[in-house]
């Protein structure tokens, strides 16, 4: 042991963990409302398509969900510039990434909450004649979307959790900002004492808010 | 190109090999370690409930990456020196068992109360309640989230390539450094997860099934 704590090095460059702190933010509400769009699409999509649209979605759900985050990361970061003549950022390389990695989760939630959705909702929507569009939007839409959301809240959670796997191609999210202080300070203990600390303290703190957003939700509907 | 990445399958059937190692032991370690904490959390006196919700809250709320940092620069700068490869294995045998304890919780949770009550009523000790009425029981619950969480410690344990581990992950980089073809390999790795991931999920499937028996 003897290893004498002092924080006074992380203090001086909490800059990077504060920038960090709200990069991660941002990559994760970007890459989820992406993805929350790709869900929907593909979802609906799914319900109503026949099998050759239904077998592709379902590949597409289950290669993403079957490989590791960070094979993802670099396989959109450095291999698709190699076979594609397009140069992209990290940053937009990781967003496209997460995106499409919280689409193929989320596909998944949708689906099963529109399924969970009352036939006698539908038909009822049938009988006082509202078209295809009309239903799916004022009626199977919303109460799906009132089924989904704790599971979505928890989707956004684990994302800004997975934000962290941004570091291993340098974009100077949190963990990359732990990082940068652990090998420039050698504080190395303190650096990640607070930034678990700044991940739960946000962590929970968003589990709260939407919480509060789903029964606020609830209630209004 | 196809020649260049033939020549390179051993190697990375190498990589593979270490990426089961690592998640067999990972899978077997916090299963015994997430079964005891499991039923400290929920049968426990109030201390020892306490520290197992704070350890699993505080877990279960940092990146594993976090966790593996943590563990791989934290440790020896403490005084314990590890070998990489068992760093990175508790790091993420902390994480599963984390899991494992909520997994647990849910399970023996489900279980009517009456159940223990009967138990206790006909003379049973609290090992015997445990072994013969509430462990069977329970075991339907834990299975299913448990097994899919399988395939989650073979994708966890593709970060232990950032330790300098040659996992498949960290041997598909190699391969890559040395034959710049990038994404024929990326793809061909991601092949290689997909199809091990897939097939523990089609056998988790068949074996959820097998246990998805109700005896009345």
């Amino acid at each position: 042991m003897g290893y004498a704590l002092n924080f006074n090095l992380i203090w001086r460059h909490f800059d990077k963990l504060w920038g960090g702190l709200l990069l991660s933010l941002e990559l994760a509400v970007i890459s989820i409302a992406i993805g929350i769009v790709i869900g929907l699409v593909l979802a609906v999509w799914y319900v109503s398509a026949g099998r050759v649209v239904r077998t592709i979605i379902a590949a597409y759900v289950e290669f993403i969900r079957n490989v590791p985050l960070i094979l993802l990361v670099y396989l959109v970061f450095y291999g698709l510039p190699t076979v594609v003549d397009i140069a992209y950022s990290a940053q937009t390389s990781f967003v496209a990434t997460l995106a499409l990695y919280s689409g193929a989760y989320l596909v998944e939630v949708f689906r099963s909450g529109l399924e969970a959705v009352p036939r006698g909702q539908i038909d009822a929507g049938k009988a006082i004649g509202l078209t295809p569009w009309q239903r799916l939007l004022h009626v199977r839409l919303p109460t799906m979307l009132r089924i989904t959301l704790p599971a979505l809240s928890n989707t956004f959670i684990s994302l800004f959790k997975d934000t962290s796997v941004a570091s291993v191609i340098s974009v100077p999210e949190l963990t990359y900002g732990a990082q940068w202080i652990n090998f420039n300070t050698f504080r190395i203990v303190e650096v990640y004492l607070v930034v678990t600390a700044m991940y739960l303290l946000t962590g929970y703190a968003l589990l709260y808010a939407l919480r509060l957003l789903e029964r606020w939700f609830r209630a209004a509907h | 190109m196809i020649g260049q990445i033939a020549y390179a399958l051993p190697f990375l059937a190498q990589g593979l090999a270490l990426t089961l190692w690592v998640s067999l032991l990972v899978v077997v370690f916090s299963l015994v370690a997430g079964v005891i904490m499991g039923v400290g959390l929920v049968y426990g006196p109030a201390p020892l409930r306490w520290v197992v919700r704070i350890f699993s809250d505080t877990i279960r709320g940092i990146p594993i990456l976090v966790l593996i940092f943590f563990v791989y620069y934290g440790l020896p700068a403490v005084g314990l020196h590890l070998p990489s490869f068992w760093a990175a294995v508790l790091a993420l045998t902390l994480f599963k068992t984390a899991q494992v304890i909520e997994y647990l919780r849910g399970a023996v949770g489900s279980i009517p109360k009456g159940q223990s009550e009967a138990a206790m009523a006909i003379g049973l000790t609290f090992r015997q309640r445990l072994a013969y009425v509430i462990f069977p029981q329970a075991f339907r619950r834990f299975l299913p989230p448990w097994i899919n969480g399988v395939t989650d410690a073979v994708k966890g344990s593709a970060l232990v390539s950032l330790l300098g581990i040659t996992d498949l992950m960290q041997a598909i980089n190699q391969v890559i450094g040395r034959t710049y073809e990038a994404m024929p390999l990326y793809i061909l790795g991601a092949l290689i997860y997909f199809a091990v991931n897939y097939a523990l999920s089609l056998a988790s499937r068949r074996l959820e099934k097998r246990f998805s028996f109700i005896r009345e």
